[in-house]
């Protein structure tokens, strides 16, 4: 079993995309969890949502306490929150941030592996100011699944609520977050 | 971090769904004429879902849109008695509010059925999950079920109106979920064919209908030469549901696949100690099970999902040679014994067997199987199990 803590502010999408995640990893026939975690809900307040994914249905329910993998929406809440709690030396950390891996690393006196992307600066490039899709795409390029299309797909199945120019940046973003990972990963497979 | 080869056939056609989305989606199916709504969380998504296919016209209900959740369950007495099939939903506070007519709906022998995301009682206020709400409405008459995912908590919802409308039952049933661990988390659900669960479900006919054309007495005044019979037929519909319930089981799952037993033994065979709870934490606790099974300690579990009427006797006979038990309830009684410990207990009268009582979870406080798993081992020796344990509290 893989699992996976999303970091975000209320507001950022955390949840969204830890369901889309896994409404794609479903598609391609793996069980799967999506919950967030409730607490006062309030825009900007730090949030986190969570997925379960196995090759066997899934029958835990409670909470994650030891995530393969942490994404990051918001680099602000580095210092905010217990990013790398329960975080294994060999998990990985996927931070939304325009400063390198070894900055980070050395921010956060975390050894294990981190990758980052500069989300925001993605998101505007594709026409949204939602880091979280291009997160997204990302994660499930660390993870090599659901493959791209699965994931714009289930993008476009769980966005209807939003107008076609909308939807359409989100697609770009995701696109973008994915492609992000394909350059770096010589480095950091 | 590539993941593992993906297991599910894809004819299972399985969907993302919450537990509350689940639930609606049985409604949906289900097409009943009324339902009564006021929101409450963890509830509330239920009946938003619900509201949704409704508004989009996917069913003909008559949505009633109440000032408080006493008002919704008397909106649901009023619709159930002109023969409506009628359904409601609420959690905590609201159920607490309706239970002076829950136990009137159960009296009037309406089989409104009503879903719960189950959610701690207030004070203090607190928003997550515990059973207390469903064991306040222990002793009002309704036929309970607790269930353990989104998946059963969709399959329940689905026999439930068969439940409560049976001849020899009409009495109304609660089927609950756990709050946000269920309510608000997305799982794979596989739902019926719309065309299916309205074959299952099938007409209903309420056999006194209010609007009939005919006089008939509905709710009457009943003084001690009338109320304690009126009581003993209540006990009969109870006693008369556990048998529908296997009878129905039986229906639903040559239509589904799948079977839900009122309780249900894991890996007992051969077991010498054992846990029984309900609701989402059982399969936590079966996942812990499956690592002791592995390591070669003789472990099980019971889990009760038909907490009302309880079936005392079928436990029984699955823990017949099991030689201690922890009973995991997700509730108190102050004062007195956790309510899941004090059917087993009286279940199991007589049986020589070591019973613990451990109550576990309250207002939402995490259950890990690093506890679970202490738990069994607890059982290894019955020095001090008399004692009534809590799992997790600090201090």
């Amino acid at each position: 079993m893989k699992e996976i803590r999303w970091h975000g502010r209320g507001g950022q999408g955390a949840k969204t995309v830890s369901r889309l995640l896994a409404v794609a990893l479903l598609a391609e026939g793996h069980y799967v969890q999506a919950f967030p975690e409730y607490g006062p809900e309030r825009a900007g307040a730090p949030v986190q949502a969570y997925d379960r994914i196995d090759d066997k249905p899934i029958r835990l329910h409670c909470a994650v306490t030891h995530p393969d993998l942490v994404v990051m929406l918001d680099a602000g809440l580095l210092t905010e929150v217990p990013v790398t709690k329960g975080l294994a030396t060999d998990g990985l950390l996927l931070i939304n941030s325009a400063a390198t891996a070894s900055q980070i690393g050395e921010r956060l006196h975390f050894r294990g592996r981190i990758i980052t992307v500069p989300g925001d600066r993605l998101a505007a490039a594709a026409g949204t100011r939602f880091a979280n899709v291009v997160l997204l795409g990302a994660a499930s390029r660390v993870l090599a699944e659901p493959g791209l299309e699965t994931l714009v797909q289930a993008a476009r199945d769980g966005m209807g609520k939003l107008s076609q120019a909308a939807q359409e940046a989100s697609i770009r973003a995701i696109r973008s977050g994915y492609a992000a990972i394909d350059t770096q990963r010589r480095v950091y497979a | 971090m590539p993941l593992k080869a993906p297991k599910i056939a894809p004819s299972a056609r399985m969907r993302l769904l919450t537990g509350a989305e689940a639930a609606a989606h049985a409604m949906r199916q289900i097409n009943p004429d009324v339902v009564s709504v006021y929101p409450i969380t963890p509830q509330t998504p239920i009946i938003q879902t619900f509201a949704k296919f409704v508004a989009d016209g996917e069913t003909d209900t008559e949505i009633i849109n109440v000032e408080s959740e006493h008002s919704a369950m008397s909106a649901a007495v009023g619709a159930a008695q002109a023969g409506a099939r009628t359904m409601t939903a609420t959690a905590s506070q609201g159920l607490a509010l309706m239970i002076e007519i829950v136990y009137i709906a159960a009296s009037m022998r309406l089989p409104i059925v009503m879903a719960v995301g189950n959610r701690a009682l207030s004070g203090p206020i607190n928003i997550h999950c515990d059973h207390a709400d469903s064991m306040l409405a222990r002793d009002s008459g309704m036929v309970q079920i607790l269930t353990e995912n989104a998946q059963e908590a969709y399959d329940l919802m689905v026999m439930a109106p068969r439940l409560a409308e049976h001849p020899e039952v009409m009495l109304p049933v609660l089927v609950s979920q756990d709050g946000f661990t269920i309510t608000h988390s997305a799982e794979p659900v596989s739902l019926l064919p719309d065309e299916e669960v309205r074959r299952f479900v099938g007409d209903y006919r309420i056999p006194y209908p209010l609007l009939a054309g005919e006089v008939v007495t509905q709710g009457p005044f009943a003084m001690p030469d009338y109320y304690f019979e009126i009581k003993a037929q209540q006990v009969r519909a109870m006693r008369a549901a556990a048998q529908v319930f296997d009878e129905l089981s039986e229906a639903y799952q040559a239509c589904s696949g799948r079977r839900y037993q009122a309780v249900e033994g894991y890996r007992l065979d051969d077991a010498d100690r054992a846990l029984i709870l309900m609701g989402s934490s059982a399969g936590t606790a079966k996942e812990v099970v499956d690592e002791l099974r592995a390591k070669g300690e003789k472990v099980g579990l019971a889990q009760v999902r038909l907490f009302r009427p309880f079936p005392a006797a079928a436990l029984r006979e699955m823990l017949t040679g099991v030689g201690a038990v922890a009973v995991l309830d997700r509730a108190l009684s102050f004062g007195g014994t956790a309510p899941l410990f004090a059917e087993v207990a009286a279940g199991l009268f007589g049986q020589t067997v070591s019973l613990s009582s451990q109550v576990y979870g309250l207002g939402g406080r995490e259950l890990f199987p690093e506890q679970i798993a202490a738990v069994f081992h607890d059982l290894e020796s019955t020095e001090g199990l008399e004692q009534p344990r809590f799992i997790g509290l600090r201090g």
